[in-house]
């Protein structure tokens, strides 16, 4: 018994002076920048890995202001934390039909553009789609497509040009999918030159009809894990989005991304500021600072996703920017589709039917 | 009397804030639709659906392999630690890998089971192809069944490890075979092991998910996958707690099947 109580204490001086030594550093850190009571204070809520740390710190002791930074891994865990409204946060990254949704939900608070100083910067194609109008809510953050990853050694460029390639029964046991139900059945959609926003029974059903067929050359769903599955030669083929592909690519030098001829999916990561943020001066001034060319260019740089900045576009290497695939020209992506917000009840039909997709077992 | 109610105290505020309350919300949750409608159309999708059936049944037959595999290797595991001299250490050791978390454990295994992982490096030494290891049912129930060890071995051991070495010892000098000993005297007296060690792998094999998509690649679908697509994605609760009290209807139906036979005593 005495013994046990020993231990315990052990545990816990060892613990408090572990506390009282994260204390210190920082302190001695918001000593060079803000602190919690000054209010200089930043909430981001980002996706996991989508900035360069480098520019946090810049922008601390540019500003001032201390960054407390999270992440999450769907757009979904986001929008499910930022409704029950725990947490404030000041800025955070929806995807385009997610914008939408919040947007509907009352989540966002309308940015005052006369703050936004750095407008100009963005490339206007880019801009005011019809997921948010006249970028009332957001500004984009990054782009891309949605597109095919495939391994050289295994696989020959000409054999995976359009959506339709993926059926071929040479590629069996070959393709890993992302785990999207929106993803999955949008190529599929578009294999059929039909609409990924459709609510059409008849369209989604066909979809599914023409997935099972793909079922064979399914090797595995998953998320994340396919960067690194792709990255160790584990598979040839990946349908994935075009940033994924660019930090594969810079991993493992035989394997090359492509945009499927005949139209895909197009998709905008967006800077937000959410309804309950607390620190509304400090989120402007980390859209401007983020989007000040120099920045941007930076951040693109070390994600490897498209970036929406013209300005940064022309500080890149051309080596980065002379990709067509990453920065596509306007005729490459002139069919594509961004996806739109679908009601509870077509979102529920996407995914049931996506769920007897997975279960269809070769 | 007075005491008794004070240590009474946290177990039912643990009772009534960690099992009760979230129970009684997920039933009544499981009988609202989407808008919020009391209804029983949850439970008529999912008796009505071959897709979840399947996925039941799926989920049922891959915990049932599991535990049995389990099983197979932790008996003998649990009687040979038993006859040990320094047994408790010996045990620790298989103890020892539960101490990590089980995320970091199964990205080992993608490293062991990958195409140029050390499994297919051992095969090839043996002169064989390289096989594709990760995302098949194989692989799946492997790791699945290295994560649940311990759980079977633990009471296993211990309710062997109780058994008086004299009732052995008398059932030799009775002239009892080997065999006849491990049947009529070990097993019987351990039984109560074996129970509690299907329960622990059995039940929450039921409902593993992360381990379907790491190294399942999803081709191994579950109805943990299905919950964590109802709560996260399509938010539909209502469907999404049903499952939920599918999986704890087929917990109480194990835990019936396996529970402690009262002693037939003579009348």
């Amino acid at each position: 018994m005495k013994k046990l109580i020993y231990a315990m204490l052990a545990v816990l001086i060892t613990s408090g002076l572990l506390a009282l030594g994260a204390r210190h550093f920082e302190q001695a850190q918001s000593a060079a920048t803000g602190d919690e009571r000054s209010g200089k204070v930043l909430n981001i809520y980002n996706w996991g890995a989508y900035i360069d740390p480098a520019l946090i710190t810049k922008f601390e002791k540019q500003t001032g202001i201390k960054v407390n930074y999270d992440t999450f891994d769907s757009n979904e865990a986001m929008l499910t934390k930022i409704q029950q409204g725990g947490t404030s946060y000041d800025i955070t990254v929806p995807s385009d039909y997610t914008v939408q949704k919040m947007k509907q939900l009352g989540l966002l608070h309308p940015l005052d553009h006369s703050k936004l100083t750095t407008l100009k910067y963005y490339d206007p194609f880019i801009m005011n789609r019809a997921f948010d109008p006249h970028n009332e809510y957001s500004v984009p953050y990054f782009w891309g497509t949605l597109g095919i990853t495939y391994n050289d050694k295994y696989v020959n460029a000409k054999d995976v040009q359009t959506w339709n390639d993926l059926w071929n029964p040479k590629f069996r046991d070959d393709i890993m999918l992302t785990d999207d139900a929106r993803d999955v059945f949008g190529f599929s959609l578009l294999s059929m030159h039909k609409s990924v926003n459709t609510t059409d029974n008849a369209d989604l059903l066909a979809a599914k009809g023409k997935l099972d067929a793909l079922m064979p050359n399914v090797k595995a769903i998953a998320a994340d894990e396919i960067k690194m599955y792709m990255a160790q030669d584990q598979a040839a083929i990946a349908v994935g989005y075009s940033g994924d592909a660019s930090e594969m690519i810079e991993e493992n030098s035989h394997l090359h991304y492509v945009i499927p001829k005949g139209g895909t999916n197009l998709w905008f990561d967006n800077l937000v500021i959410p309804k309950n943020a607390k620190h509304l001066a400090a989120a402007y001034k980390f859209i401007n600072f983020i989007n000040e060319p120099k920045n941007a260019a930076q951040n693109a740089q070390y994600i490897g996703y498209s970036t929406p900045n013209w300005a940064a576009k022309k500080l890149l290497p051309k080596s980065i920017t002379d990709q067509k695939e990453f920065y596509p020209d306007d005729a490459m992506i002139k069919d594509d589709q961004v996806y739109t917000n679908l009601s509870q009840l077509k979102t529920q039909q996407y995914n049931d039917l996506y769920l007897e997709f997975k279960m269809a077992r070769h | 009397m007075k005491n008794r109610l004070f240590y009474f105290i946290p177990y039912s505020l643990w009772l009534i804030l960690f099992v009760g309350a979230p129970i009684i919300l997920m039933l009544g949750e499981s009988f609202l639709s989407v808008s919020h409608h009391f209804t029983f159309a949850n439970y008529q999708d999912f008796l009505g659906s071959g897709t979840y059936l399947r996925m039941m049944f799926n989920s049922v037959w891959y915990a049932f392999l599991i535990t049995l595999i389990t099983l197979i290797v932790s008996f003998p595991t649990a009687l040979f630690l038993s006859n040990l001299k320094y047994k408790q250490f010996w045990l620790l050791l298989i103890i020892l890998p539960t101490w990590i978390n089980l995320l970091l454990k199964t990205y080992a295994f993608i490293g062991l089971l990958s195409k140029d992982g050390s499994i297919n490096h051992f095969i090839e030494l043996l002169g064989f192809a390289p096989q594709q290891l990760l995302f098949t049912d194989a692989s799946f129930i492997l790791v699945a069944a290295y994560i649940e060890i311990p759980f079977m071995i633990l009471p296993i051991f211990n309710s062997i490890n109780e058994i008086d070495r004299s009732l052995i010892n008398a059932s030799y000098d009775l002239g009892a075979t080997k065999w006849q000993t491990f049947r009529r005297v070990i097993l019987p007296l351990s039984a109560d092991g074996i129970r509690a060690g299907i329960q622990a792998v059995f039940i929450p094999s039921l409902s593993l998910f992360m381990i379907t998509r790491l190294i399942g690649g999803n081709r191994v679908i579950t109805l943990g996958t299905a919950i964590e697509e109802h709560f996260l994605v399509t938010q539909n609760w209502g469907l999404g707690s049903t499952i939920g009290v599918v999986l704890i209807i087929a917990m109480i139906i194990t835990m019936a099947l396996t529970r402690e036979r009262k002693k037939r005593g003579r009348k």
